[in-house]
């Protein structure tokens, strides 16, 4: 932990131009946030997924780590893929930060990718959480997500979360088979219940779907382009 | 009369019982009741004479049924009230037995700099096991308090009155005199309410509109209208709730250390002149006072006598104190409330002919919502804001207005389409265009910028760290603040106060230092003109001088500030000066004061909301040598 610290600090130092004379420096905070921590009802038996990051630094400039991925539980267990995301992250209006930063997708069964990462994301009017990032990866791969959330409070613990996410590909990646332009849309709803700020269960229903090129190639290979699973997972952060 | 049920989202709370801490001293397993008796009437016993040994030091303490450590003077909670007499010079020993540095300020009085106790400015601080010796004249009388200036030693626990006694009999003599500390206690340790309003800014607001608001609204509104008011919330991104950023959901507000269940109490005599000093020591807590079944009335404020006014109920900002009289005549208990601004809680206490006797505690309200005059829009003080047909915007004086500055405003997605202005007296803009103080300009200080207007926005507003603008600031000390604007008695503002004896210093400037209050709710980030103090240079006075201070309000928060070591003498127009050490600004509000720079040396500057201060609302302010200052500058 103490490591991480002084890799993450020693980062900030090298990238903040805010690193102040002793009695004016900024405090640094951390929060660890697991969004998404949950069981989906998949076809092919129960699938754990995960979506969590993690910050440290000041008011204008965070490190930012994070990570997403997914795991067959059944059957011995198997990985099916997961990412992580480093990024520095830096606020420049009022309600939205730049990142700036790299991603490895990590595949058991298929080669690694690498990835350089452009990203904004902040608070859209009308409080959608929002995120744009390209990722720019090796032989020309070019992948630009869209994401956005929003909360709908039935009281003021309990708390529904429409989100979406859509994935644009710049070239088909023929060894994942995915193919050009839009490749996949994945849509949620969860309902949560705070019983702190900090922890709060979660049930809900995720959706998605292949399309174009990609959904092709997958139907090629005999899989199901789209699926809908009942999630049931918990949300937490420190 | 019994007490009436105390709300439900309270949770149970315990009275006071001081525990053993660093200091050994304390009362672990004493009954409150046994409490009371050895720590008179304030819970904090009163030191008179003009020589003190304070001692700060750990301890543990019970006000919530659980025990958790506090930060203490002698251990008590209230720090003892300190009682002295005007024209004596005091001596006070500080010990610091905590293992960081510690200080005491002694708020509101006048002294050399030195002995101010802001660490960094005044001095190093007291380290760890050492004795500070504070000494100085006094030069003043009334009611003030002292809290420590180290991280966030205030909240938990380091903070007591003061009174000075006038070095003559008190014109107005009174037969009881009873100093009222309201305070907010948490259990949670203040590091951690800090780094959580980091994490998640609205973490202690239990009161966002839901989605049953919304379709109440659309039901009492009609969609339409409903749509067009959140339209402007939801483009400008902030909370209608969000009034105070720590909330009854951690803090127990507490009357001379009690907690509402333990019940102060303080004894009269029907017929008698009581005399209720009220301290606002809370570390971010506003307090809306009332004692239903009496009227008030204000002698003093800030320490400084002031004609009379009789009211009833008035808005202690955080620092503020206000001396009033009251006079039961009835052999009847009375309660003294005290709600929070946000309405999530309440401090208590009673006034009663007899210990048996108590009053009705009366309902809290239901919470206000931020409206128009908070967003900055104009002096709609008064107005029925949840209503906007009413007005006309069609009708405003564009032409006074600062349109460069609007651009954060979206105000093209306002929708004033739909709003009528009509008759809208923007007295803080009338009063800037016949000023004819030169604005103070410093080149190499940015909050001294060049200016036309004091309305006008800095370059340095237009950042990541501020999140509003107030498009039509307005002057509004005769408007009582949010939540209290329809009322059916009298709510005390600052408009109706004067200094008695008529204004005690020049009311002609040399010049003016415009700063305006700005803030990023959502990032937790505080400023003056957006610079945080880390950024920020000194703000020179040069010595001698009469300046003007004029604050815009750019958020939407109440934020009280203060002055260290000068006198901030508000300016109430016609001639009207109200002299005062801390001034609340309400949102969208623009308010000015005059400060004799007659004191040298380096002073805090700050919101006195103490995270606000800690996230950089803050300045150093300079008293220094006009002449050696001109010819540099020269």
């Amino acid at each position: 932990m103490k490591q991480t610290h002084l890799i993450t600090a020693a980062a900030l130092l090298a990238l903040s131009p805010l690193v102040q004379a002793v009695d004016k420096h900024e405090p640094a905070f951390s929060r660890v946030i697991v969004d998404e921590f949950e069981a989906r009802d998949a076809d092919e038996g129960t699938v754990a997924a995960w979506e969590a990051a993690a910050w440290y630094g000041g008011d204008l400039n965070k490190l930012y780590l994070s990570t997403e991925g997914e795991r067959l539980m059944d059957n011995g267990g198997e990985t099916e893929g997961f990412e992580t995301r480093v990024a520095w992250n830096r606020a420049f209006a009022p309600f939205w930060d730049w990142q700036l930063g790299a991603r490895r997708d990590w595949q058991p069964d298929d080669p690694n990718r690498d990835w350089a990462s452009f990203g904004v994301q902040g608070l859209a009017p009308y409080l959608f959480e929002s995120e744009a990032t390209l990722f720019v990866g090796e032989e020309g791969l070019t992948n630009l997500r869209l994401e956005a959330e929003y909360e709908i409070l039935f009281t003021q613990k309990l708390i529904l979360v429409p989100a979406v996410e859509a994935n644009f590909y710049g070239k088909e990646d023929e060894e994942l088979g995915i193919g050009e332009g839009l490749t996949d849309i994945e849509a949620g709803l969860r309902l949560r219940y705070e019983i702190r700020r900090e922890f709060a269960p979660y049930i809900g229903v995720n959706w998605e779907r292949r399309f174009g090129d990609t959904a092709a190639k997958t139907r090629g290979a005999g899989d199901d382009v789209s699926e809908t699973t009942l999630v049931a997972g918990v949300r937490l952060w420190f | 009369m019994t007490t009436s049920p105390l709300m439900g989202r309270r949770r149970f709370v315990q009275g006071l019982a001081l525990g053993t801490g660093a200091l050994g001293i304390g009362g672990l397993g004493m009954s409150p009741a046994k409490l009371l008796a050895s720590q008179g009437q304030t819970g904090a016993a009163t030191l008179s004479g003009n020589t003190f040994n304070l001692a700060i030091g750990g301890a543990d303490v019970n006000l919530t049924g659980t025990t958790r450590p506090a930060t203490l003077v002698n251990g008590s909670l209230p720090a003892p009230t300190l009682r002295w007499r005007e024209g004596d010079t005091v001596t006070l020993n500080v010990t610091n037995y905590l293992p960081e540095t510690s200080s005491i300020h002694w708020h509101g009085l006048l002294l050399p700099f030195q002995m101010d106790g802001v660490p960094g400015l005044s001095f190093d601080g007291i380290a760890p096991g050492e004795t500070f010796t504070y000494r100085f004249p006094i030069k003043q009388n009334g009611t003030y308090w002292y809290h420590s200036h180290s991280r966030f030693q205030e909240q938990s626990g380091v903070y007591g009155a003061i009174v000075i006694d006038p070095a003559e009999a008190d014109p107005e003599p009174v037969d009881r005199d009873y100093v009222m500390v309201l305070s907010d206690w948490s259990d949670e340790k203040p590091e951690q309410i800090y780094a959580t309003l980091k994490k998640l800014s609205h973490y202690y607001n239990f009161n966002e509109r839901t989605i049953f608001d919304t379709l109440r609204d659309f039901r009492e509104k009609g969609v339409v209208q409903t749509l067009k008011d959140r339209h402007m919330w939801n483009t400008m991104r902030m909370s209608q709730s969000d009034l105070a950023d720590v909330t009854g959901y951690t803090y127990t507000y507490l009357l001379n250390g009690r907690s509402p269940n333990a019940n102060w109490t303080g004894l009269f005599k029907p017929g008698e002149r009581v005399k209720l000093r009220f301290v606002n020591a809370s570390a971010m807590t506003f307090f809306d006072i009332r004692i239903p079944g009496l009227d008030m009335t204000v002698v003093a404020m800030d320490g400084q006598p002031v004609k009379p006014v009789r009211f009833h109920e008035c808005r202690l900002g955080v620092a503020e104190t206000i001396d009033v009289i009251v006079t039961p005549e009835k052999k009847q208990a009375f309660t003294v409330f005290a709600q929070s601004i946000d309405r999530s809680g309440f401090a208590r206490g009673t006034l009663t002919p007899d210990p048996a006797m108590s009053a009705a505690v009366p309902e809290m309200d239901p919470p206000p919502l931020l409206g128009h005059t908070e967003m900055g829009m104009g002096g709609m003080a008064g107005m029925n804001h949840g209503d906007m047909e009413g007005m006309n915007h069609g009708a405003m004086d564009h032409g006074k207005m600062d349109h460069g500055a609007m651009k954060g405003m979206q105000h093209d997605d306002m929708g004033h389409g739909g709003m009528k202005h009509a008759g809208m007296q923007h007295k803080g803009m009338q009063h800037d265009g016949d000023h004819k103080v030169p604005f103070a300009f410093v080149a190499d200080n940015p909050d001294l910028a060049p200016r036309t207007s004091a309305v006008q926005h800095l370059d340095s507003e237009y950042g990541p760290g501020v999140d509003m603008r107030a498009m039509a600031p307005a002057a509004m000390l005769d408007d009582p603040g949010i939540g209290l604007r329809e009322r059916d008695w009298k709510v005390l503002t600052y408009a109706d106060m004067e200094t008695a004896g008529g204004p005690p210093d020049s009311l002609t400037p040399d010049r003016e230092i415009v700063l305006h209050l700005t803030g990023n709710m959502s990032r937790y980030m505080w400023s003056f003109n957006g610079i945080k103090f880390a950024d920020s240079v000194p703000l020179e006075l040069y010595h001698g001088e009469r300046a003007r201070i004029t604050l815009v309000n750019d958020t939407m928060m109440t934020h009280p500030i203060h002055l260290h070591g000068l006198w901030s003498d508000l300016e109430l127009g016609g001639g009207r000066l109200l002299r005062k050490h801390t001034i609340t600004v309400k949102p969208g509000e623009k308010l000015s004061y005059l400060v004799r720079a007659d004191a040298t040396g380096r002073w805090a500057y700050h919101c006195h909301l103490l995270y606000h201060m800690e996230a950089g609302m803050f300045r150093e302010v300079r008293v220094v040598d006009n002449a050696t200052t001109k010819e540099a500058r020269s």
